[in-house]
């Protein structure tokens, strides 16, 4: 699949994914990378390491800065895939060099999958997905 | 997105690391919201001060863009998490006031005007009607759109702080004359009396025209600080950032009234009075300036508060910017206001100070206020300057 750069990367990493909009401010503990927003699809996973895959953002622009204090920490997400970006996402990724792609079909991408992003591209490398 | 030579450049890295990150900023919004080109950009508004809400990461970032970032317009700054003079007064811890400062230090190194206030409008950063700016703070861009007719989208604090070392913005949105055009009509069909009707008004329009630019008739006065307050409040309950008042605010004659028609009547602002308010009595904390005291609303608290004396179970805080304060000073407002018990918070907020846990309580004139405080876990009542300065000297509701 081929989406939008946000921000350029490559990186190889289990996809978490929800169909649900995500707020790092608030909804997310920075300090342990967990999903704490109630009701949640999400709620009580961890996003650390993941490549993260949710429609948009939504919430406060302080989320920008929630993104980079994860990455600091070592609790961010390895990779963002938004079906459309928005700006406290795509700032947080830009200022915390996350790779970031936007503009992708994710109801294709499964939690557990094996995904690739390589700047604007993404790959599923399941063995049983080509 | 086209960008310019010297743009390009910027991008590469080649005038550092701060504008270099700015252009991937600016360029990637742009991208996202298919701007045509960067436009010049008059003013900016940061926001994001508050070491409350940015905590060690966001510092640890400023303090990295300060090494070689400076702002090319001029660029004033929104509240900070505490007085910058006063902390120790209004309770803030020793670790919290060390933070702040060292923000606040990294944001002056940048060349910022450190003036901490949601009103720069009235401290000395006001754009002239039609002009491009990129500010920060809702209710700040809301006026700016709306009472002064400048064009400016909601940015949040890192694509303000971009526009800044860059001197420009992605010219989408707000920008552009044909996103500008009302869409839903509100006629106002009740008088409003005091300042809380005007939040009161902003919450009925902000839930019922959510996302939609709202043309209004039937407004018959606002001052500048009832259109501030309710600037904040229409925007925090869901409005975009711009509204027209029919004789009242600047442009509207270029607009026909919009088809979509929602009447507001008496009944509707006592219902958002009611969703606004919370069942209580006892009123820990009383805070006046949400948006910013003018120097007018500072010296009718001081007229009201004159020889009386605020209750000893209840704190009230007059919060304003540093420059007005200093004109409050000079009127002798600053000395009746503390004679009084009262206490100035200037630099800071009730939306952005490290309130929770403090107060179970708080009055305002503020909708927005009202918002932030249920964040931080008080129950809340809104009402005019008088009936907040009574809560104050009583110590309850009434």
């Amino acid at each position: 699949m081929k989406g939008r750069i946000i921000m350029k990367g490559k990186i190889q990493d289990v996809a978490l994914v929800t169909s649900e909009p995500i707020s790092f401010y608030g909804g997310v503990d920075p300090n342990t990378g967990t999903l704490i927003e109630k009701g949640h699809e999400l709620q009580g996973k961890s996003v650390k390491g993941k490549i993260l895959v949710f429609p948009t953002g939504k919430g406060s622009t302080v989320g920008s800065y929630t993104l980079y204090r994860m990455k600091k920490s070592g609790t961010a997400p390895a990779g963002i895939i938004n079906r459309e970006c928005g700006t406290v996402i795509a700032v947080g990724a830009i200022i915390s060099e996350i790779p970031c792609v936007d503009l992708i079909d994710i109801s294709k991408i499964k939690t557990g999958d094996l995904i690739r992003v390589e700047n604007e591209k993404v790959s599923i490398l399941n063995p049983d997905k080509k | 997105m086209y960008l310019t030579k010297e743009e390009n450049s910027m991008l590469k890295g080649e005038n550092g690391y701060a504008v270099k990150k700015s252009m991937e900023i600016l360029a990637a919004l742009g991208r996202i919201y298919n701007a045509e080109k960067l436009i010049d950009v008059g003013s900016v508004q940061v926001s994001g001060v508050s070491y409350h809400n940015l905590g060690d990461a966001g510092l640890e970032f400023l303090e990295e863009l300060a090494k070689d970032g400076k702002v090319k317009v001029l660029t004033t700054l929104n509240p900070a998490g505490m007085d910058l003079e006063n902390w120790k007064n209004l309770g803030i811890s020793e670790d919290f006031a060390k933070k702040q400062k060292l923000v606040i230090k990294a944001f002056e190194k940048m060349g910022i005007v450190t003036s901490c206030t949601c009103t720069p409008y009235l401290i000395g950063n006001l754009p002239r009607y039609g002009e491009h700016i990129a500010w920060s703070e809702s209710s700040a861009v809301t006026f700016a759109n709306s009472v002064i007719g400048a064009k400016t989208n909601r940015e949040g604090g890192p694509s303000a702080l971009a526009a800044a070392f860059v001197g420009k913005t992605p010219y989408y949105g707000l920008h552009l004359d044909e996103n500008r055009v009302p869409n839903i009509h509100i006629h106002i069909d009740t008088s409003l009396k005091k300042i809380s009707d005007f939040g009161a008004l902003g919450y009925c329009i902000g839930k019922k025209a959510e996302n939609k630019i709202p043309y209004l008739t039937g407004m018959k006065e606002a001052d500048v600080d009832e259109l501030k307050s309710f600037s904040a409040s229409i925007v925090t309950y869901g409005s975009k950032p711009l509204y027209y008042i029919k004789g009242i605010t600047p442009g509207y004659e270029k607009y026909q009234i919009p088809a979509e028609k929602i009447i507001i009547e008496q009944k509707d602002l006592q219902e958002a009075y009611s969703k606004i308010n919370d069942q209580v009595t006892d009123i820990e904390l009383v805070c006046i300036g949400c948006p910013h005291c003018s120097i007018k609303e500072i010296s009718q608290i001081a007229q009201l508060l004159n020889k009386k004396q605020i209750s000893p179970k209840t704190e009230f805080w007059v919060a304003s910017s540093r420059a007005a304060k200093q004109l409050s000073d000079i009127r002798g407002y600053t000395k009746i206001i503390e004679r009084a018990g009262g206490k100035f918070a200037c630099d800071t907020c009730m939306a952005v100070a490290p309130l929770k846990g403090r107060f179970k309580s708080v009055a305002t004139t503020s909708a927005k206020g009202c918002y932030y405080s249920r964040h931080n876990k008080m129950l809340t009542k809104m009402g005019s300057i008088k009936e907040c300065v009574d809560a104050a000297v009583t110590g309850k509701w009434k």
